[in-house]
């Protein structure tokens, strides 16, 4: 099943990583389009292109219709000023024509002759600016010829000079202005335009132009305006033969048109920019031109026609203009329309580079986001090789561990059952370590689940020291652990994890350690300030003390007497916590009961080295994974570097936080704060009694006198001695100790009359040159007949020369290695004061075992599995503890068996059967107990008031022990689950839950 | 005295060599600690019930593999399951692994590798119980001889 389940999680991960790449690969729309981004540019370029040229075009267009404009308004202009001087002239000969028709007709005789008319014309020349000049012709009938010619003396003459050939009418000129004097006698009818503008003109009786032609006297083109001059009043109406009829005469005048349209386009704004051409359009087919050049130049395309009335509705003119030149070609146009392209050419040009990039940096992301599934995948691969190799390296550490304990079954020396011990414990610890790796890939994918379960710190700090104890032997280390008395026995946590901080941190130490010591110290991180305010004064008070202590000038007060990095937290700090302590401890019934209130108590652990220490530069980069302090430190220490990191993620993951202080050459000190629960007293009173049998209380009572000159290893003697329950001493030297035993003896033991006497092998060997006193020690005990005190040897590493020493010196007894251990030291003690019995020992191994077995003793247990064998040992390990243990071979008889009132204190159920699974029993059996529940509390509402409901303790027992299943287990009901075939530390963990809070005599 | 001696020695070599081998793992010594006063022949026993059980699930799957085609995986591998659990339980451990094995191969419906397995869970299989039963007849030496027996506890 733990296979499929694998295979099953292996399976999913790989289809969660095509997912990953599926979704993450959803393409945007310009990645999509990609191939098509360099048409989009050239389409966007032709579009600007057909843009520009159309922005051209309009502003072009508006330039034209501008300049059109101007033109037509220009030309209206100088057709209006045209016409109204024409006008003006036009009236003038209107009057005139009446003077004359008043002065020489009406009046008898005559008022006019040739002088009058010649004066009076030459001085209202200004008021006919247009005409070259005026004159009149009277008309005369072929009857009248002779009469008329006799009358002037003059012959009538053609236009040609020549007499005139006889005609019906003539018009010869009697009166001219001198300007056009020539034509005086001329008959204007022998003109051809001359005559018919006359015959229009009496016909109309009004003023008629002739088409234009050559001027007689300048050659200019020209026009004859005529007027008729009636002798007689005409009636109202006239009709035409009456008009004919009243005719008297002509009055006619040359409008001299190509001088008056030079004159009035002189007094023009712009008359170098346009020309001006005057036709006569009276014949729509042939247009004669008045004024202007016939061949046509300038700007031929653009033109305005305006329209001149000169008062004969006879004759049409216009006239029209044009540009001298071409219509400039349009620069601003031009440059704007070109501008515009370049702009929108380097916009496109942008976007398309921006399009690019983007299509670039997206595929260097899905690069990228390939390369991280792929190295997540290696990271799952290899979190399922880590676990695949830890599993193979448990059976043969079996192995390994049942011979152990076949080994200790036999008759062993206390060394040698000492060294077998620690070898157990060191492999189990490796089996620890072991899980812990496979641990490291649940902290990886944050899946890491803290217990919460009560332990006693003290002896894992133990166990941890005896891991490493060898080690630090060899390597002539001090390793020694402290924990503050305040740090109460049993505290709720992860005992695991705790551990294995504990164990990264002092295995980094050990391993980074040539010389001096590393210092496990645990105490109550309370309210830091009074400590600091009290700093300063056990500095004062302490260093008149310490100042005799010390002997050397380089000796430091730490544990082996070598300089350590936080040298805050050395021995200063350490003094006045401990002073403190013991100040506490008078006053204990207070602050205990303060306590116990708080639920929780944060610790504050310091492991101090003094080691190669930690160089500035990589002291930064020490929790980061897989970094050592340089690349030369795995070559000469090994190691992968990745302990700090993982501790780090612990401490976090605790709710801590972990920091050093480090000096090179001199050591580090890692501190870690982190708060653990307290343990409810129920359950303490319970665990208690375990914790009890841990350690020996056969000691309890015993006096001992630890001679030590350095204060702090005494103190940690002290407190291993305290733990189990002994009353210790210290005393700085050898001296020291037989005068305090003499005094005390020559007092006849009214005070301290040690039964131990440990003496530390650096004191011993300074005290060495009076090695009488200790002589004298014995002797003096000897004389006052009191029992011996046992002489006991501490020491780090000891040669056998010395041993031999040690012994004639009067260490018979025995020698204790340190790394000092609690149960170590009662061991010795022990075997030498004959004490313990070697059963004892036994028990204090199988602790677990006990537990468990005043646990489950006299529980009724079902054990349900369809497996004969599995179901057997279930059966026998739980019997072993003392339950009562009943079977079922399938979830129905198992269902059969747990009707209600339950009968049973637990249930554990194989989770694959064959029918019925323990998922589906575990669901039935709660969906019995539930209605139940609700029936009972229905019924006895307000009765016993039990909120204790029928809920039987069911736990999956399961060969796959990773969690995998656990969220599953829970989620049908069951309270937990055990490995198959049971181990005693995960049986006691599941089983603890629910029977720790019921007393045993519940049941 | 000397053969009680010899015989004790005897049996510590045997069950250091079926560690060894990885014929059996701290699971049997945990059971071998299970047995005291109450239950004396609890390993013996438990041991019995295993080879039944096991010969029984051994011919099961035997006979489902024998047809060449359609062959029960479901049903082979709820045998094999069966077989792995007991021997983790007495912690037959070699057994247990080949058992292992032997599913994956179920999984996959392979029949030619199950067959092959189940060539190997039957070797295994003999190769524990021999090792057992001598351990057991060195056992049953030792009491008969008025020993006591050096690892049970």
């Amino acid at each position: 099943m733990g296979l499929k389940l694998k295979q099953s999680y292996r399976h999913s991960v790989t289809v969660r990583v095509n997912e990953q790449m599926g979704t993450k690969r959803g393409y945007t729309f310009i990645q999509a389009n990609r191939a098509w981004l360099p048409k989009f540019l050239l389409l966007w370029v032709m579009v600007m292109a057909f843009l520009s040229a159309w922005i051209y075009k309009n502003m072009d267009d508006d330039n034209k219709v501008r300049r059109k404009e101007v033109l037509s308004s220009m030309c209206d202009q100088r057709a209006r000023m045209l016409q109204d001087q024409f006008g003006v002239s036009v009236n003038h000969v209107h009057a005139l024509a009446i003077l004359v028709s008043t002065f020489h007709y009406y009046k008898d005789p005559s008022a006019i002759d040739q002088e009058t008319f010649a004066e009076y014309t030459a001085r209202t020349a200004f008021e006919r600016p247009l005409l070259s000049g005026v004159a009149y012709a009277e008309r005369v009938r072929l009857s009248e010829r002779e009469k008329f010619e006799r009358q002037h003396g003059w012959t009538i003459k053609t236009m040609k000079r020549e007499p005139s050939p006889i005609r019906d009418e003539y018009a010869p000129v009697i009166f001219s202005q001198e300007t056009v004097s020539y034509i005086e006698s001329l008959d204007m009818m022998s003109g051809e335009e001359d005559r018919e503008n006359i015959l229009r003109a009496r016909a109309t009786g009004k003023a008629v132009l002739t088409s234009p032609f050559r001027l007689l006297g300048s050659h200019h083109l020209g026009v004859v305006l005529t007027f008729p001059v009636y002798k007689s009043k005409l009636p109202p109406k006239p009709t035409m033969e009456e008009r004919i009829e009243a005719t008297a005469g002509f009055l006619g005048g040359a409008f001299d048109v190509e001088s008056l349209v030079e004159n009035l386009l002189g007094q023009l704004a712009g008359n170098q920019a346009i020309l001006v051409n005057v036709y006569d359009i009276t014949n729509s087919s042939d247009h004669l031109i008045m004024y202007g050049h016939q061949n046509q130049d300038g700007d031929l395309a653009l033109f305005h026609e305006s329209k001149l009335d000169f008062g004969d509705p006879f004759r049409k003119h216009q006239m029209i203009c044009r540009y001298h030149q071409e219509a400039p070609t349009s620069w601003t146009a031009l440059t704007t329309a070109f501008l515009f392209f370049v702009i929108c050419l380097l916009v496109g040009y942008i976007l398309y580079g921006a399009a690019i990039h983007i299509v670039k940096v997206e595929d260097d992301f899905h690069e990228m986001q390939e390369l991280m599934v792929r190295a997540e995948a290696a990271d799952v691969a290899k979190s399922q090789f880590l676990a695949t190799v830890s599993h193979e390296i448990r059976t043969p550490m079996n192995g390994i561990l049942g011979m152990l304990a076949l080994l200790l079954d036999t008759d062993l020396s206390s060394t040698q059952r000492d060294y077998a011990q620690t070898a157990q414990v060191c492999g189990k610890a490796l089996i620890t370590l072991i899980n812990e790796v496979l641990d490291r890939a649940k902290i990886e994918a944050g899946k890491l689940e803290l217990e919460t379960v009560p332990f006693n710190l003290r002896s894992i700090l133990d166990d941890v020291l005896s891991l490493f104890s060898e080690k630090s032997r060899n390597k002539g280390l001090e390793l020694a652990v402290f924990v503050s008395d305040k740090v109460p026995e049993m505290v709720m946590g992860d005992p695991g994890r705790f551990r294995q901080i504990i164990t990264n941190l002092v295995g980094n130490s050990v391993k980074f350690t040539e010389r001096g010591h590393i210092f496990v110290k645990v105490h109550v991180a309370e309210n830091p300030k009074p400590i600091d305010d009290a700093k300063a004064e056990t500095c004062l008070n302490g260093g008149s003390d310490e100042g005799a202590l010390i002997s050397g000038g380089r000796q430091f007060n730490t544990l082996s007497g070598y300089e350590a990095a936080d040298e805050q937290n050395s021995w200063d700090s350490f003094q006045h916590l401990f002073n403190a302590e013991a100040l506490q401890n008078d006053a204990s019934g207070k602050m205990t009961v303060a306590d116990e209130a708080s639920q929780s108590v944060t610790l504050m652990v310091s492991v101090e080295d003094t080691g190669i220490g930690i160089p500035l530069i990589a002291q930064e980069r020490v929790f980061t994974p897989f970094m050592q302090a340089d690349s030369s430190t795995s070559r000469n220490y090994g190691g992968t570097g990745i302990g700090l990191s993982i501790t780090k993620c612990l401490v976090e993951l605790m709710g801590g936080h972990i920091s050093f202080i480090s000096r090179p050459q001199v050591g580090s000190t890692f501190l870690f704060i982190t708060t653990f629960g307290r343990c409810k007293k129920a359950s303490l009173s319970d665990t208690k009694k375990s914790n009890a049998e841990d350690l020996p209380s056969s000691f309890r009572g015993l006096k001992a006198i630890v001679v030590d000159g350095k204060p702090v290893r005494a103190v940690v003697t002290r407190y291993h001695l305290k733990r189990l329950g002994m009353l210790v001493e210290v005393a700085n030297n050898v001296k020291i100790a037989a005068s305090a035993c003499g005094k005390n003896s020559s007092s006849c033991g009214s005070k301290i009359q040690p039964d131990i006497v440990l003496v530390e092998k650096d004191s011993w060997l300074s005290g060495e040159d009076d090695s009488s006193s200790l002589q004298r020690l014995d002797w003096k005990q000897n004389g006052h007949m009191f029992k011996l005190p046992k002489m006991i040897l501490l020491a780090t590493n000891i040669t056998n020369a010395e041993l031999e020493k040690a012994k004639a010196a009067g260490f018979a007894d025995t020698t204790i290695m340190k790394p000092l251990r609690a149960s170590m030291i009662a061991a010795c003690l022990q075997q030498v004061l004959g004490t313990g019995k070697k059963r004892q020992l036994g028990k204090g191994m199988l602790n677990g075992s006990s537990v468990l077995g005043s646990l489950l003793c006299g529980k009724k247990i079902l054990v349900v599995d369809d497996n004969i064998v599995n179901r057997r040992v279930a059966a026998g390990a739980l019997k072993k503890f003392g339950a009562a243990v009943e079977c079922a071979e399938s979830g129905k008889a198992a269902l059969k068996l747990l009707r209600l009132p339950h009968s049973f204190d637990a249930c554990f159920m194989d989770i694959q059967m064959p029918e019925m699974d323990g998922f589906e029993a575990t669901r039935r059996i709660r969906m019995m107990e539930s209605q139940t529940n609700e029936q009972m509390n229905g019924g006895t509402d307000k009765g016993s008031g039990r909120k204790d409901e029928w809920h039987l303790p069911i736990l999956a027992m399961t060969a796959d022990v990773i969690h995998a299943t656990s969220d599953e287990c829970l989620k049908c009901g069951m309270d937990g689950y055990v490995s198959k075939p049971f181990e005693e530390e995960n049986l006691y963990q599941a089983v603890a839950k629910f029977f720790e809070t019921k007393p045993i005599s519940d049941s | 005295m000397d053969i009680v001696n010899q015989l004790q020695r005897q049996f510590i070599d045997h069950s250091t060599s079926l560690h060894r081998e990885g014929i059996v793992d701290d699971q049997f010594t945990e059971l071998q600690k299970l047995q005291d006063e109450n239950s004396p022949d609890f390993v013996v026993e438990v041991v019995s019930l295993f080879f039944e059980d096991s010969e029984k699930l051994l011919n099961n799957m035997a006979r489902a593999l024998e047809q060449a085609q359609g062959v029960d995986f479901k049903q082979v591998d709820a045998s094999v399951h069966q077989l792995k659990g007991s021997s983790s339980s007495i912690g037959a451990m070699r057994v247990k692994n080949a058992c292992i094995a032997f599913r994956s191969f179920c999984e996959a419906q392979n029949r030619e590798g199950c067959l092959r397995c189940l060539q190997k869970v039957t070797h295994e299989y003999s190769l524990l119980k021999n090792k057992l039963q001598s351990l057991f007849r060195l056992e049953q030496q030792i009491l008969a001889a008025g020993g006591s027996i050096p690892v049970a506890k």
